[in-house]
């Protein structure tokens, strides 16, 4: 074979030799479309999104409207879930669960992911941080989790409800307490992934080049750790979902009249002999979101990969 | 364009200074051991190693796999730092340099790697991987990097529209352009080749090999070769450094080191290269290390008693071979070393 003959792109049989210069969100764009799982996890994820968002302006009733006479009613054209034992809408009740649980996720996950990755990148590339920041992981690793966030909530729930309010200041806290409680897997991951991308020749080329070492982080390390940055992040929403969920059940998450899809969930825990609905759809919702969320991560992580980008 | 600067102040003209001299470098890899992570000793890579490298030579550093080589080369580029003696870049030490101070000196040593593959960047297309010198060291003008990217692409023989593309698209040896490429993106005096044609298809090696020698003639480049491949070398050096286990045992002009190597070492090594004449070949005999009682790792703990037992170890290297090469006691490498090496 000669060495001077250049193979075309693989996929894109007898494409012309272009310099359009290409730009990283269209390459990554193209490829997730390619991607089966990612644009399903998507087209789902966005539903549930925009469902939540919009449902409760065409579905007018009010999550909290008591009507006794109508409890534990089947699926019917007015309740599309049926109702609860106090006879609330559950659907209104799941749409307004949903804006919770999924602000509650995704924003606990960026923190988590931030906090994480920000430990793990330090702690991999330079290594005189490593031994301190690697026992500080251990140790959040090691403290009991439940207890903390019991302490934190109880010390801190009536101070932020008194400068944000009722909603706001509990949204925080859970936010912060879930946040800061879920970041090690990440740190340990990226600090793993760090590690051996560092050794790689690569990056001795860039010190070669005199490359200043923020640069070498943020141009050659972390685009190589993104794979199980991205893994993390939809394994960070769903546990962020669900550590919320737990925490509305100890009844130290939002208050019992703010449902969410978690507290929903345990709600109907008591019921689910007399009416499986109550467990079902907020499992449902739960499930569905989680697993969208996996998908499009997979999907991404693909497309972020130049190797894979081609096939 | 700086690729085709005509000729460089001393590319031409004869040189009293050498480009690059190296005096009693040392290169110790500590080994830690246990919980507490104590330094129990070290990996002596490179060990008292002296030379000069003129201005506008090759010079060649062949050695088995593990005796240095490349850290060696690392080590005269400051991605390591010495454990001790100079490195004279155009008569300043530049082994002590930190900072800034050390940033600025980078584009004038540079340098080329072995593995074209794990060298480059995935995730960088070719054009920013060539333009990432260009933008550490100033050329702050897209439109001036795009050009000069275009330049050197087309320098090491790449056609110039290929920026977009990712390396795991191109072969072996196309990708090896590209890390020339970047090699020359700071127009440097200096470029350490670690074994830059040791992983690609022996069809390929001679493009790439004969390419370097083009750039270094048309740049006035001054190149360490390093090779384990002797016929390889031959071809492009001027001078050839044959390094034992950290220290350079027999350093001469290539001419008189492949038709009078003095160093049994180098004749161990010269014996093994194949030579391409089947009758010359039939009766080529093989000096061959005994692996049993091969002088070790380079590790030495520093208990004292352990430098004698290594000493003792190492004397019976070379053992008669069954086809009845000498036996050569090693006692007597350090005189020959002294002797090659002052030079
Ligand atoms: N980063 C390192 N840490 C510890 N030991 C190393 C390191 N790099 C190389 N070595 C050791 O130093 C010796 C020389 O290695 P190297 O310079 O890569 O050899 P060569 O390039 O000649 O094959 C080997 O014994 C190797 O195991
Ligand atoms: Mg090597």
């Amino acid at each position: 074979m000669s060495d001077a003959v250049i193979k075309p792109p693989q996929g894109t049989p007898g494409a012309p030799l272009v310099t359009r210069q290409r730009t990283l969100a269209a390459d990554v764009w193209r490829q997730f479309r390619q991607h089966r799982g990612g644009v399903l996890g998507a087209v789902v994820f966005l539903s549930i999104v925009l469902l939540v968002i919009f449902g409760p302006y065409i579905h007018g009733i009010d999550p909290q409207a008591l009507n006794v006479r109508d409890k534990n009613q089947g699926i019917s054209l007015t309740h599309p879930m049926g109702t609860d034992n106090l006879g609330r809408d559950m659907f209104a009740q799941v749409l307004a669960g949903g804006r919770t649980s999924l602000s509650v996720g995704i924003t606990a996950m960026l923190l988590s992911l931030l906090v994480g990755t920000t430990i793990g990148v330090v702690a991999g590339y330079f290594r005189r941080a490593d031994g301190l920041l690697m026992r500080l992981t251990d140790l959040f690793l090691a403290l009991p989790l439940l207890p903390l966030l019991l302490v934190i909530i109880m010390l801190f729930r009536d101070t932020l409800r008194a400068a944000f309010g009722p909603e706001t200041g509990i949204f925080l806290l859970i936010v912060f307490v879930i946040g800061i409680t879920s970041w090690m897997q990440t740190a340990r991951i990226v600090r793993g992934a760090v590690l051996s991308v560092k050794e790689q020749e690569f990056v001795v080329a860039a010190k070669s080049i005199g490359t200043r070492e923020r640069r070498i982080v943020t141009r050659h390390i972390l685009p190589n750790v993104l794979s199980p940055i991205m893994v993390s992040a939809t394994l960070g929403i769903a546990t962020a979902i669900i550590t919320e969920s737990a925490l509305s059940f100890l009844g130290l998450g939002f208050p019992s009249d703010y449902p969410t899809w978690g507290r929903l969930l345990y709600d109907g825990v008591n019921f689910m002999a007399i009416n499986p609905s109550r467990v079902i759809w907020p499992g449902l919702a739960i499930s569905l979101t989680v697993l969208s969320i996996n998908y499009i991560g997979d999907g991404l992580r693909d497309a972020l990969d130049p190797r894979i980008r081609g096939r | 364009m700086a690729v085709d600067l005509a000729t460089r102040p001393g590319a031409s003209s004869p040189e009293t200074h050498p480009l690059v001299r190296v005096e009693d470098l040392l290169l110790h890899f500590p080994v830690y051991k246990g919980i507490l992570r104590r330094q129990v000793g070290a990996v002596r890579a490179v060990d008292g190693l002296t030379f000069d490298i003129r201005r506008g030579e090759t010079l060649g550093l062949v050695g088995e796999s593990g005796c240095g080589k490349s850290t060696t080369g690392r080590t005269l580029l400051r991605l390591y730092r010495a454990s001790g003696g100079r490195i004279l870049f155009e008569g300043q030490d530049i082994a002590e340099l930190e900072g800034e101070r050390l940033r600025r000196m980078r584009p004038r040593m540079q340098m080329i790697f072995q593995d074209p593959q794990a060298s480059l960047n995935p995730r960088m297309t070719v054009g920013a991987i060539i333009a990432e010198p260009l933008i550490e060291h100033g050329v702050h003008k897209a439109e001036a990097r795009r050009a000069k990217v275009r330049e050197l692409l087309d320098a090491v023989g790449l056609n110039p529209d290929y920026v977009n593309r990712y390396p795991h698209e191109f072969s072996g040896g196309q990708r090896q352009r590209i890390g020339i490429a970047r090699a020359l993106a700071l127009d440097p005096d200096f470029i350490v080749c670690d074994e830059p044609i040791a992983a690609l298809d022996v069809s390929i090696q001679a493009q790439v090999v004969n390419l370097l020698k083009d750039l270094q003639k048309k740049l006035g480049l001054t190149y360490l070769f390093i090779s384990h491949d002797l016929s390889m070398v031959k071809h492009i050096a001027d001078r050839v450094a044959v390094m034992y286990l950290g220290k350079i045992v027999e350093l001469a002009d290539v001419r008189t080191l492949f038709s009078a190597p003095k160093h049994p070492y180098t004749k161990a090594l010269l014996s093994a290269v194949p030579v391409p004449d089947p009758t010359v070949e039939a009766s080529r005999r093989r000096i061959s290390c005994s692996r049993a009682t091969y002088p070790i790792p380079p590790i030495r703990l520093p208990a004292a008693s352990s430098a004698p037992a290594a000493r003792r170890r190492s004397t019976d290297v070379f053992r008669k071979s069954r086809s009845g090469g000498r036996s050569i006691p090693a006692a007597t490498w350090p005189a020959i070393a002294c002797k090659e090496g002052g030079l």
